[in-house]
């Protein structure tokens, strides 16, 4: 089975993970844009990140069989250093068409702050005029309260629901999402979110209209097999597998396709080439593009 | 000294317009037309930031049909302007740079950095290639010469081949090391623009002095570098040397170079090989026809 990871931080990944993921069937990510753990204490650090979202990062999945999308924005967490966001403001549309850019996100709240609004605001007006996706991103703390202000927000600034994905849903908030026909995603993620028997539990009673399951795999402790895994025990749980391919692949599909930028095409068609470089840098280490039996070597030619 | 070229930037946008409109829908016409005259009309800059990244979601990304009558008019609009491996996105995105008012140059200059810094690896191909359309194209001197210091081989491309920017504005130092780079990442040399006129006895040396520490590591050099050398008798030696090898593309080189070469011991040097004398001497054998059968050029 083919699965689709729609939400994961892989810049915080080591390249093993591309391998493993792979080998488990994620042929396309699409990876946030996100916070790095500590503030950022300048605008040219969000440059560089975003650069290599849509650089780096989109070749070094390449190299292994993965196809990689981003989404652009300035996260919840940082509109609150209210000078650098708007600083950051500035800098969004430079990156939000270029290639691979599926979606306006992360965005959404944190601590639901009057900045926090503000930018998210803001950032919903920018997707409105670049005709673009969002990807929402509901807070851990007052959830509920968070999620529905979010969806508040998103049609008064006249988005579709059907272009807005809200992501870190659980049982309290997926009813209300898929009532008000957004897309509802969830996040896999150990002890903090949700974790998979949960995830098994919500498809048997919702079915899988408009559901999808992502890893959100970051630098904390998670996984980026988050997904496959979930599959496998909807499927030893009895979930039908049609119902399993809808919620770890399809829907995710059909809901990043609206932007033009994601098709089946791109994996079904791409090939792996490591002798490639991107700007002079290979991922590998010394290893022969794609043979692993050179490592032994100690001739250096 | 450099040859200034300023380059008429109405018929440069009407060319790569008409090309445009033959190959791709009203609608993306329509998209690309409606963007350009905001642009030119003085739009916030976000507008032209999001409409130059925009551009393949519109326009996609084929190849661009030239025919040989494009080809001339662009050589006629800025001499060496060759936009013949151009795709769509790549002419589309070019339209939307030449749109932006250039009247303060400061303003336009930063507005360009700001696109340059943050540009994705298509959109510095497009950038890069434009450049010599662009007006003040002196200002973009150190821009340009940072396009040849980039490791991406096609950006650095974009700069050095079938551009006619470097030739035109580098100084000898920019103009030497963009040559140097070309041999090192195994771009061709014969698609640099103007690159004979540009030839200098400091780049023959660094080339020379190249090609004998590839040798000593039991390495082979490109023959395309002995078109730049033949000013000194240490180069000669080292022409004398290919010429004693058992590899005709190099002896071809070589001898090549000697027939150019202003030194009387280097027409000495070809005479040992009256064969290939008598080729260049016949017209059979010349860079132009060494680059087509011998590295495949399509001349």
């Amino acid at each position: 089975m083919m699965f689709i990871d729609p939400h994961i931080h892989m810049i915080s990944r080591t390249t093993y993970d591309y391998m493993v993921m792979r080998e488990y069937g994620v042929v396309a990510v699409i990876e946030p844009s996100f916070w790095l753990g500590q503030p950022r204490t300048s605008a040219g650090s969000f440059k560089d990140y975003f650069s290599s979202l849509v650089g780096w990062e989109r070749f070094r999945a390449s190299q292994f069989g993965i196809q990689h999308y981003c989404t652009i924005g300035l996260n919840p967490k940082e509109a609150n250093n209210e000078a650098l966001a708007a600083q950051v403001m500035e800098l969004l549309p430079l990156y939000a068409c270029k290639e691979g850019v599926v979606a306006i996100g992360e965005i959404g709240y944190d601590d639901m702050t009057p900045a926090e609004d503000k930018y998210f605001c803001q950032q919903l007006e920018l997707a409105q005029e670049l005709d673009m996706l969002v990807l929402i991103h509901t807070p851990h703390r007052n959830k509920k309260t968070g999620a529905s202000r979010s969806m508040d927000r998103c049609i008064e600034y006249g988005l579709a629901p059907s272009r807005v994905i809200i992501d870190h849903n659980n049982e309290e908030t997926v009813e209300e999402v898929l009532a008000r026909g957004f897309w509802a995603a969830f996040t896999i993620y150990p002890h903090t979110k949700m974790g998979n028997a949960r995830m098994v539990e919500i498809v048997r009673q919702y079915g899988c209209d408009r559901i999808i399951v992502d890893s959100s795999a970051d630098w904390g402790v998670s996984d980026p097999l988050a997904v496959p895994k979930t599959a496998q025990l909807m499927l030893e749980r009895g979930i039908p597998e049609a119902q399993v391919r809808a919620v770890c692949y399809e829907n995710a599909l059909a809901a990043y396709s609206q932007s033009n930028q994601f098709s089946e095409s791109d994996w079904l068609t791409s090939t792996i080439d490591q002798r490639e470089l991107y700007y002079g840098n290979s991922v590998l280490r010394g290893q022969t593009p794609v043979v692993e039996t050179s490592r032994d070597q100690i001739l250096i030619e | 000294m450099n040859l200034r070229t300023n380059c008429d930037v109405t018929q440069a946008i009407q060319l790569l317009h008409n090309c445009l409109s033959r190959q791709i829908s009203r609608e993306a016409l329509n998209w690309l037309e409606e963007k350009t005259n905001y642009i030119s009309q003085g739009a916030a800059q976000r507008l032209f930031y999001t409409a130059f990244s925009a551009v393949p979601r519109y326009l996609g990304k084929q190849q661009l049909t030239l025919s040989t009558q494009d080809l001339r008019a662009a050589a006629a609009i800025r001499p060496g302007w060759n936009p013949q491996h151009w795709s769509v996105d790549q002419a589309g995105r070019t339209l939307i740079v030449l749109s932006l008012p250039h009247t303060d140059v400061e303003k336009y200059l930063w507005i360009l950095e700001q696109v340059f810094t943050t540009a994705d690896v298509r959109e510095l191909v497009a950038l890069y290639q434009s450049l010599p359309l662009l007006p003040h194209p002196e200002k973009h001197c150190a821009r340009a010469a940072e396009g040849v210091r980039s490791n991406m081989t096609s950006v650095f491309n974009a700069v050095a081949l079938r551009n006619p920017y470097p030739a035109d504005y580098f100084d000898d130092l920019a103009w030497n090391q963009m040559i140097l780079k070309a041999v090192f990442v195994g771009s061709p040399l014969y698609l640099i623009h103007d690159s004979d006129r540009r030839a200098n006895p400091e780049l023959a040396k660094m080339l020379v002095d190249y090609a004998r520490e590839r040798w000593a590591a039991k390495r082979s050099v490109t023959p395309e570098l002995w078109r730049f050398v033949g000013y000194s008798e240490g180069e000669l030696q080292a022409l004398a040397k290919v010429l004693q090898t058992n590899d005709i593309v190099q002896q071809e080189a070589a001898a090549l170079a000697c027939a150019h070469s202003p030194l009387p011991q280097a027409q000495k040097l070809l005479a040992c090989y009256p064969h290939l004398q008598a080729a260049i001497g016949r017209g059979d054998l010349t860079w132009s026809r060494f680059s087509r059968d011998r590295l495949g050029a399509d001349v």
